[in-house]
């Protein structure tokens, strides 16, 4: 039987062996159902009447609509209704807008232009499938077909089409600043001046397409409640029912959604399309629909793992360390953002990898560009980025004559070390992985790389404090269209300074509303530190910070909202200046009182959840 | 859409038009008339084929509606399991045909240039007999069914395949490559290198005279003569015109010479 | 629309229906017949998910004609089990993690199943081959080969 092989013998002191469920296999509750062909998968649903649904595709990478002619659809044998933008209620949304992140940019059916190939421009409904496909045939569009842009740094010429009038850079905005997402963490500069060698490289990913066995699909039927239930195999049941709430304009009490069943997902079933579209034929039609990609569609529609373009820059010393690391690195996100804007901040936090680097830069741009819209797929924001720096370690150790797993475990991050993101790292086992690689592999290390441990060494001297960071000003929103920009890499002159600073314990934001979201180490695992249930240890003599530039937030830790806020300071500058006691904590006031859904203007006011700022 | 179904070959010929199509096994046309495919709305389909494979004085014989799978048991046609083997998986092999792979258009058709690599006539419902070249030049509007081929059995050791993909193991083909290498009158064909199986002239007129290395370098050389690579999502005309001649060079390497 | 009356046997089921020109057997055992254990990933041949077995040879439901089947015999995974009786082959794919989401696995298992009646004792190679014409997107499929390889001995007796 191929196996999981389990490294008891790793860590062992941090982990209960003698747990009933916890490291030991477990038939799947689900089994039964898989292995008789009995499982429901959402098409597994039989409705009488159902009526088949399918959409009229763009074949333009980018083209405006200047008209659509249905009629002769509209007159062909089992067609019910041929739909277009003008029926869909509220035809635009940004999946994000869920949890505020984003603006609205992407319609559930082009009306005034098209911007990748296949997007929808129409929709049939019909008696069977094959009617609906005929019928499909017969709708009419005239486009007038525009320039397209496939590249992600020729869509930041100056003379790029504008793919989605939304972005007009075509890049997405963050912070309402930049229009990359910025880390600094030291002087990459600097080091780079004191570097034995320069290692240069750019790496390039296609998409991916998840390509579950399963395609997209849903059903909708009318309910005798006045509902509409909705059968649907979607990764995410209650983003795909906010969207619809919103895309439609409906209450989400009105929506009843049933999921958890998918055959295969990877991520290319988040993007809430087909169930709005299912839910608005049973609308339009007061009749079950079925709403479904074929493999095709799934293929050239469904969202894949954007395609990434990276630039890596290391500063390498003779014996192999490496001091300083840079990124340039632009995600293709396709025509409409979806999660690629997350996908960034993601990968920001996760840059330079799984090693401590004393002077790491990137800047990373989320591109527009006139290919189908990418989305989540296992990883996706680090994955490539991994390959990436993986492909470049072993670029550092040929440059510097190492072994490259010796390379790595030498600038391997060890718990303690503190992270580009201003984060401690915790619970590190990369070099534990390379020496069970090299054993498998039977690599030859070295005595001395088979010695060492990510427990030992980490957050040592400066490889726990945040250093003195370089800040730059480049890359704003409107520089770059006006070709002012210099270019897409981190600036090589700095413009400011933020003082460097201890590790930090984790940030507290707003106080619990509830003693049962108390943190309890001994619930949560044994690398909690005590300090977070301790009082805080009162920190040595009261003196002001010198005069430094205002904490820049380099990298949020969270999704910000797109409107201009002040930036939050997450490093105290302090150290090696000691900083005043932290003052007793006020007790939480929120702007606004809590409120039930959403107040923004061309938001639902239906859609569900609480908002909590 | 409708479906004609007749007793015979001969009659369901009759009944072929411009907007009907024959059903063989399904592999490629039942994926269109799902697919919405607007081209035809007519399926003819005969409920008696010919699934046999055998040997007379004139050669080998194989019905048109022999299935992969009925090669692949067949031992008279040895020589062309590698072929047969190649071609999707199993359940695709139990439905696709001799005779429907000779119309299957890129990536697929490999069978067929392995047929024409070893100068197959085809014999079709009404008793003619054509050459397979012919057949395949005018497929699209073909004038008849095919009711089997007939090929003559290759020395031991003169026919090779070789079929090129990116996922093993039943990836449709970059390229196949079959050759027949018949002293003064060899024959290299190349698959998914032009709109039909084509015959690679500057290969054939290189290797005329043996398969010494000097022979094989010539071929591999002049053998993109003859062929019209083109772009398609499993890889581009210039990808295709590289590499045709390493698979060339690889396929006349590998066994005996003669 | 004209509709074609069709006979098969499913599953040991005499089965009678009217279907549409040009219809599917994959969208008739489904539709039709409510057969709903045949799954359909693609309807183009690539995946797999809908083979049946038809007079005992695996086919693809999704490129057979549904009325080229009159008379002909159709066994699908929801005949698999005989009675409340599991086939080796579901509980070895149930032990050995041989199905994640699932949707592969009627396709699989139908595969794997007319591997087993013609060669009760495989080696790896022919398990390989014989479901080399069905995609799996979860497992890697070295669990689904396994699980075979285990139903095969235990259907002959031997020790695992």
């Amino acid at each position: 039987m191929s196996s999981v092989e389990f490294r008891k013998d790793l860590f062992a002191d941090e982990r209960d062996d003698n747990l009933k469920e916890i490291g030991k296999p477990t038939i799947r509750q689900d089994i039964l159902g898989h292995v008789t062909g009995r499982t429901p998968f959402y098409d597994d649903h039989q409705f009488d009447g159902l009526l088949h649904m399918r959409a009229v595709r763009s074949p333009h990478h980018h083209a405006q609509i200047r008209g659509i002619d249905t009629s002769a659809a509209e007159r062909m044998p089992g067609v019910r209704r041929v739909l277009t933008a003008k029926d869909v209620p509220n035809n635009l949304n940004t999946l994000l807008s869920l949890i505020n992140f984003g603006r609205d940019d992407e319609p559930l059916c082009a009306h005034d232009k098209v911007r990748f190939m296949g997007e929808t421009v129409a929709w049939v409904i019909a008696d069977t499938e094959r009617q609906a496909r005929d019928a499909v045939a017969a709708v009419r569009v005239d486009y007038n077909v525009l320039p397209h842009v496939l590249d992600v740094e020729e869509a930041l010429q100056p003379n790029a089409p504008v793919v989605n009038e939304v972005y007009p850079n075509n890049t997405f905005d963050y912070n309402g600043k930049y229009d990359h997402q910025k880390l600094r963490f030291g002087d990459v500069n600097k080091a780079f001046a004191e570097a034995d060698h320069i290692v240069e490289a750019e790496y390039q990913m296609s998409p991916i397409e998840q390509a579950p066995i399963e395609t997209c699909g849903a059903i909708a039927a009318p309910e005798t409640n006045d509902r509409f239930v909705c059968y649907t195999n979607t990764q995410a049941l209650f983003f795909s029912l906010g969207t619809t709430s919103k895309l439609l304009d409906i209450a989400s009490s009105r929506l009843h959604f049933i999921g958890g069943t998918a055959g295969g997902g990877f991520g290319g079933k988040v993007d809430s399309i087909v169930e709005p579209t299912a839910v608005l034929g049973a609308m339009l039609t007061g009749r079950p629909v079925r709403f479904a990609w074929d493999r095709e569609e799934e293929m050239q529609v469904g969202a894949p793992r954007g395609g990434e373009r990276w630039r890596i820059k290391d500063g390498v010393m003779n014996d192999g360390r490496i001091i300083a690391r840079e990124f340039t690195g632009f995600f293709d996100s396709g025509a409409y953002v979806r999660l690629s804007s997350y996908a960034i901040v993601k990968c920001t936090g996760h840059i330079p990898g799984p090693y401590t680097i004393p002077n790491v830069a990137s800047n990373i741009y989320c591109v527009v560009t006139n290919r189908t819209p990418a989305t989540a797929m296992r990883g996706f924001g680090i994955t490539a980025a991994d390959f990436a720096i993986e492909c470049h370690m072993d670029r550092v150790a040929e440059t510097v004559g190492m072994n490259p797993i010796e390379l790595r475990i030498l600038n391997a991050y060890r718990d303690g070390d503190m992270k580009a993101h201003r984060r401690p790292a915790k619970n590190t086992a990369l070099i534990e992985c390379c020496q069970v690689a090299a054993g498998k592999a039977a690599w030859p290390i070295s005595a001395d790389a088979a010695a060492q441990s990510s427990k030992v060494g980490g957050g040592v001297g400066e490889r726990g404090v945040i250093p003195a960071s370089v800040t730059d000003e480049d890359g704003k929103i409107g520089d770059r269209r006006a070709g002012r920009s210099e270019g897409t890499s981190p600036s090589r002159r700095g413009t400011g300074k933020v003082a460097a600073g201890t590790r930090v314990e984790a940030k507290t934001e707003a106080h619990m509303q509830d003693p049962d979201m108390a943190l309890e180490a001994d619930r949560i695992g044994h690398r909690m530190g005590s300090a977070s249930t301790a009082p805080p240890a009162p920190a040595p003599a009261a003196t002001p910070a010198p005069p430094a530039p205002a904490p820049v937030a380099a990298t949020p830790s969270h999704p910000q909202p797109t409107a201009p806020v002040p930036p939050a300071p997450q490093v105290q500058p302090s150290a090696p200046v000691p900083t005043p006691p932290p003052a007793a904590p006020e007790p939480y006031q929120p702007e606004q009182p809590f409120q039930r859904g959403l107040n923004r203007p061309g938001t639902s006011r239906f859609t569900s959840g609480f908002r909590r700022r | 859409m409708q479906v004609e179904t007749f007793s015979t070959l001969q009659e369901a010929s009759g009944a072929v038009h411009d907007r009907a199509q024959f059903l063989a096994g399904g592999t490629i046309l039942m994926r269109a008339v799902t697919y919405g495919d607007q081209s035809f709305d007519t399926i003819v389909r005969a409920q008696q084929v010919d699934r046999s494979i055998g040997s007379d004085a004139g050669g080998l014989r194989i019905g048109a509606g022999a299935t992969m799978a009925d090669v692949l048991a067949s031992r008279d046609v040895d020589f062309l399991h590698p072929v047969a083997r190649a071609i999707g998986g199993p359940q695709v092999r139990n439905m696709g045909t001799v005779g429907g792979n000779i119309f299957a258009r890129n990536p697929y058709g490999d069978f067929a240039v392995a047929l024409l690599a070893l100068d197959a006539q085809a014999v079709m419902a009404d008793g003619r007999t054509m050459p397979l070249g012919d057949l395949l030049a005018t497929r699209e509007r073909p004038g008849g069914l095919v009711q089997a081929v007939t090929i003559a059995r290759p020395e031991s050791g003169t026919f090779r395949f070789r079929k090129v993909s990116r996922v093993k193991p039943k990836g449709v083909s970059v390229m196949s490559i079959a050759a027949h290498l018949k002293r003064g009158d060899p024959r290299v064909v190349f698959g998914n290198m032009a709109p039909t199986p084509t015959r690679s002239v500057g290969a054939e007129r290189a290797l005329a005279n043996g398969t010494d290395a000097g022979a094989i370098a010539a071929a591999c050389s002049a053998c993109l003569e003859g062929l019209a690579p083109a772009d398609d999502p499993l890889a581009t005309e210039w990808y295709r015109r590289e590499v045709a001649p390493v698979h060339l060079k690889r396929l006349l390497e590998e066994g005996a010479r003669y | 629309m004209a509709k074609t009356p069709v006979t098969f046997t499913l599953n040991d089921m005499e089965t009678a229906l009217f279907v549409d020109p040009g219809a599917n057997l994959n969208d008739v055992l489904r539709r039709g017949a409510g057969d709903l254990t045949t799954k359909n990933g693609c309807g183009q041949g690539t995946c797999g998910a809908c083979t049946v077995l038809i007079d005992g040879v695996p086919h693809l439901s999704c490129l057979t004609l549904a009325e080229s089947t009159e008379g002909r015999r159709i066994d699908t995974t929801g005949g698999l089990a005989g009675g409340p009786e599991l086939h080796p082959l579901q509980t070895a794919f149930m032990e050995g993690f041989a199905a994640q989401c699932g949707f592969c696995t009627a396709g699989m298992l139908m595969a794997a199943k007319a591997l087993l009646d013609k060669t009760p004792n495989p080696t790896r190679e022919d398990v390989v081959e014989a479901i080399s014409g069905n995609l799996c997107r979860c497992t890697g499929y070295e669990p689904i080969i396994d699980a075979i390889l285990t139903a095969a001995a235990r259907m002959q007796g031997r020790a695992v």
